[in-house]
């Protein structure tokens, strides 16, 4: 029943923020910050109940689960269920929750209600996704966080908003038929093979596929999450709709929209179409690591800072997609540590440049320029969230690239070496980023305002975060590894029963 | 002829409407009242509704040789009333903007519902044509209503035209099917129909072709299409809701019912024919709404492509597809209903609320209005929440089980060509800079309670069937069971 509680607490609160804000905004902003405040409590809760349990290392079933019948005509399940990777995508989605909302407390004056509505309802959406296993839930989940996003991007963004939306809208929505074409032949395969109608995560897998079905249907739900990854060469929505959106938008579509992609591929792709994945892994990861370098080619180009940060994602989640398709206990493990501290770290970093547009109204770096002296605390968090981003051994990101690169280097010394390349590129976005901000004389002479308490309140957090996942993340590798074992151990089953 | 008082029962829904059609114009002759014509109506739609419940356990009865009650009939039916319910109550807000004579729009109405109950029913060629012409002629004057205003009239006079010449198609291939078979009913035909070989098959394929011509004319499919977007853009908001869900949806049933029932999509040839019409509706509608800036031509291109996406489901054959159909035309009735039910209600006394401008911003003066269309909007581009996802799940189920891989291919490249239009009247709907000169004036400040609960009825029928279909999925199975 909390899996469903922590939906239903948002899109509640959604609605209520929504009927209050009308009159009143500034209880539309409390309301939200309750809202998924009391989510993200919950998941603690869940966390510390199962962490005192001594068999919490053992878990290869589901920590909490709730099934009930849905659509019977289709045997279409409403089924939640929750692992170590979920609770810590849950914990990553309402900490980057309450970090919009505050972030976004004095940025957006007009309909706040609405804006409110629309954020608690992305958030539902992706808690949604990173719960349910029931493929036809998952795909509606998947949707819902589409028009409110959609929504966040073309009332309150910045000038080119509406193209942007639309563009986000389009690229998302092709990729994700495709991949509602492949459920349902899945769907209708697993029927032909067994004699029931069900969209059922556990049951789907190890349905009896010829090699050529099982590499297309692969790639109908491949596509789908590559765009949200973004993989190169599908990234191109990504770079406008992060540059367009407001900071709340930008936070949410970097550190949990993409992260859905990830862990689409991580809980769909490999474990449904082990074979077809292992036959395309090679593809796939030469596609991650020219992400991994030219996301971070562009990022260097860039004069505009959200669209530096926006590159520097696709960077990242290369990184990512790499880790998934090695498939190895490292690889997997570094591949949802990167998830986790990208989320935090770009996460920061966009709500600093939404901070500094607050103030400057500009996000050219050739107007700014010189910031520390008038805003030492702003350019201080800007340091070490670049530093965080360009992967310092100490902080959180290091670990994650760091045990993809280990875990890749075994098998694909070429993909390694291409992606190490990328880590050295991401100092010299990191550098520019805050040379060109921070450093120099300041010869605009900017007089603004440093960060104020609410600002703090969002951002501390998030570097404590940051350096305990870089100096002693064994208690959240704790969390995951079970799930990422028994995932693996799904999927070599699945193999041996193929070749049989 | 004998009548059993069991035919007169199940006949009850048809009987009613018929009836307060002559009630209502008695009515205006005694005495003219608006108010009083849409609450006879309303009463009559509602009995009528109400004595299914009778005929649902008689069901399935053939009365005579040229009807069949069975519940697919019986669901059309109540479909069809609920529609018509709609459609009148937004019919009286807006002749109340008007300055014609308002109350023969209402026996129009109803008489136009009673050949769309016929043509549901009908399982022979000539209760086909009696439902299709009654259907037909009362649109003829219900879309040139208006008749002071030139756009009315050219619709109407275009849709007189189109509609004859294809009734006239229509007749010629009965007349080369009942030559060949020698009968009129549809069941008779399936016994024969799967056997056309040699010269007797060109025969048979000439008059489906030429029926096809006929059934696509009233679907407004591509390439009988020319009539949509001027009668969509010409007719008075609330007729155009008649003729985009009630007419299109009851030739779709008789569709079904007669290829379903007579197999004769199965002929060669044919089956290739609705292929290359649902193709060419879902480019057609789809690729052509994006050059439109009137929101009723939108609305009907879009609609051409939804009837394209109902074709191909058709093409999928089996009770799967029977369903999917169904399921999906109740949804589209909803957001068609919906959606024409905001322009009606935004339109005045001298013109019609459907340039893009008069939606601009529209969220910031009119929020529930302007959510109610976004509801629509979401729902014709398949968006879940809405019954509209739910419709194209279950197209998209139909035919990927029965393999259509081409048909679902260009569906869901073509759905999200249409998503640039939808979307791009969402955009409109939002926008919160009204660069351009002052705000528009709300064009219709007057909106009486009784349509904005019904829009609001609607959305919550919509959200509800799109997030719980259980309901609805068994009565579509129940009614679908028997037409295979």
């Amino acid at each position: 029943m909390i899996l469903l509680w922590l939906i239903v607490i948002l899109l509640a609160g959604g609605l209520f923020a929504w009927i209050v804000g009308r009159k009143d905004s500034l209880s539309a902003r409390w309301i939200s910050l309750i809202a998924v405040t009391l989510d993200l409590v919950l998941s603690l809760y869940l966390w510390a109940r199962d962490y005192r349990q001594a068999d919490f290392l053992q878990h290869t079933k589901w920590l909490e689960e709730l099934d009930w019948k849905w659509i019977p005509r289709f045997g279409v399940h409403f089924h939640l269920a929750l692992d170590g990777l979920s609770l810590l995508l849950l914990l990553l989605t309402f900490v980057l929750g309450i970090v919009s909302v505050l972030a976004s407390w004095k940025e957006i004056r007009e309909g706040v209600g609405f804006f409110h509505f629309n954020l608690l309802w992305v958030l539902a959406g992706i808690v949604g996704v990173f719960l349910a296993v029931d493929l036809f839930l998952f795909y509606f989940a998947w949707e819902l966080m589409l028009v409110p996003m959609y929504f966040l991007i073309a009332i309150w963004g910045h000038e080119h908003r509406v193209y942007a939306a639309v563009k986000f809208f389009l690229f998302t929505q092709l990729s994700s038929l495709l991949m509602l074409v492949a459920i349902l032949a899945l769907y209708v395969l697993h029927f032909q093979a067994t004699g029931v109608y069900t969209f059922e995560y556990a049951d789907l897998i190890g349905t009896p596929l010829g090699s050529g079905t099982a590499l297309l249907l692969m790639l109908g739900f491949f596509v789908a999450f590559a765009v949200k990854l973004p993989m190169v060469p599908l990234h191109t929505w990504l770079p406008d709709a992060h540059t367009e959106a407001p900071t709340a938008g930008s936070v949410i579509l970097a550190g949990l929209l993409l992260k859905t992609g990830a862990y689409g591929l991580l809980r769909f792709v490999v474990p449904l179409f082990p074979g077809a994945s292992r036959e395309f892994a090679p593809v796939a990861m030469a596609l991650g690591a020219a992400g991994i370098v030219y996301g971070a080619l562009l990022a260097f180009g860039q004069t505009d800072l959200k669209r530096l940060v926006a590159y520097t994602s696709v960077s990242h989640l290369g990184f990512v997609l790499v880790g998934i398709f090695a498939w190895n206990e490292l690889a997997l493990q570094g591949a949802v540590m990167a998830m986790l501290c990208h989320g935090l770290s770009t996460g920061a970093l966009f709500v600093l440049v939404g901070a500094l547009q607050e103030r400057t109204h500009t996000r050219d770096t050739d107007r700014l320029g010189g910031l520390w002296a008038a805003i030492p605390r702003l350019s201080g968090f800007g340091l070490f969230f670049a530093l965080a981003s360009m992967g310092l051994p100490g902080l959180g990101d290091f670990v994650g690239e760091f045990l993809v690169l280990q875990g890749t280097y075994r098998g694909h010394l070429l993909i390694t070496t291409v992606a190490a390349v990328g880590i050295l590129a991401s100092t010299f976005y990191g550098l520019r980023l805050v040379q060109h901000a921070f450093h120099g004389p300041n010869d605009h002479g900017w007089k603004i305002p440093d960060l104020v308490p609410r600002e703090l309140v969002a951002l501390v957090p998030m570097i404590a975060l940051l350096v305990w996942l870089g100096l002693y993340p064994q208690p959240v590798f704790n969390v995951f590894r079970p799930a990422l074992t028994h995932l693996q151990q799904v999927v070599s089953q699945t193999n041996v029963v193929g070749r049989r | 002829m004998n009548m059993h008082p069991a035919d007169l029962f199940v006949l009850l829904p048809l009987v009613i409407v018929a009836a307060t059609s002559i009630l209502v114009m008695v009515g205006i002759a005694i005495r003219r009242s608006h108010l009083l014509a849409l609450l006879l109506t309303l009463a009559g739609l509602t009995a009528a509704f109400a004595s299914l419940w009778f005929a649902v356990p008689l069901t399935p009865r053939q009365v005579t040789p040229l009807v069949i009650v069975d519940r697919f009939a019986l669901f059309y039916i109540a479909l069809n009333l609920s529609a018509c319910f709609v459609v009148a109550v937004l019919a009286y807000s807006y002749l109340e903007k008007q300055k014609e004579q308002r109350e023969e729009l209402y026996v129009l109405l109803l008489t136009a519902t009673l050949g769309s109950g016929v043509l549901v029913v009908s399982n022979h060629f000539a209760s086909f044509f009696l439902g299709l012409e009654i259907l037909s002629v009362s649109l003829y004057a219900l879309i040139a209503y208006l008749r002071a205003r030139p756009l009315p009239l050219e619709a109407g006079a275009k849709y007189l035209v189109l509609a004859a010449s294809s009734a006239a198609f229509l007749l010629f291939g009965m007349a080369l099917l009942y030559a060949e078979f020698g009968t009129m009913t549809f069941a008779r035909i399936r016994s024969t129909g799967t056997a056309t070989a040699g010269s007797a098959g060109v025969i048979v394929a000439t008059g489906l072709v030429l029926l096809i011509t006929g059934f696509g004319f009233k679907l407004g499919v591509v390439p009988f299409h020319l009539w949509t977007p001027d009668v969509y853009e010409g007719a008075p908001a609330p007729i155009t809701a008649f003729v985009a869900t009630i007419s299109k949806g009851s030739m779709f049933a008789l569709l079904l019912r007669y290829f379903y029932g007579s197999e004769a999509h199965h002929v060669r040839g044919i089956y290739l024919v609705f292929s290359i019409i649902a193709i060419a509706s879902m480019f057609g509608g789809n690729l052509l709404a994006l050059l439109q800036n009137n929101v009723k031509r939108i609305l009907a291109y879009s609609s051409i492509a939804h009837l394209g996406y109902l074709l191909a489901a058709f093409q999928a054959g089996g009770s799967l597809a029977a369903e999917a159909v169904t399921f999906y035309l109740v949804a589209y009735f909803i957001t068609t209903l919906g959606a024409f039910g905001v322009i009606t209600m935004l339109s005045n006394g001298e013109r019609e609320a459907d340039s893009l401008e008069d939606y601009r911003g529209l969220f910031w003066r009119r929020p529930g209005l302007a959510l109610i269309f976004t509801a629509m909007l979401l729902s014709l581009a398949g968006i879940p929440l809405t019954a509209g996802f739910l419709g194209k799940f279950y197209i998209l189920t139909a035919g990927v089980s029965t393999q259509l891989w081409t048909l679902i291919l260009i569906l869901v490249v073509s759905s999200v060509v249409g998503l640039f239009y939808y979307l791009r009247l969402v955009v409109v709907l939002y926008d919160n800079a009204p660069a351009f000169g002052p705000a528009r004036e709300p064009m219709a400040p007057y909106a009486p309670v009784a349509d904005r609960a019904l829009l609001a009825l609607l959305t919550i029928l919509l959200i509800w069937l799109g997030t719980f279909p259980a309901g609805l999925l068994k009565l579509v199975q129940a009614a679908t069971s028997r037409l295979i």
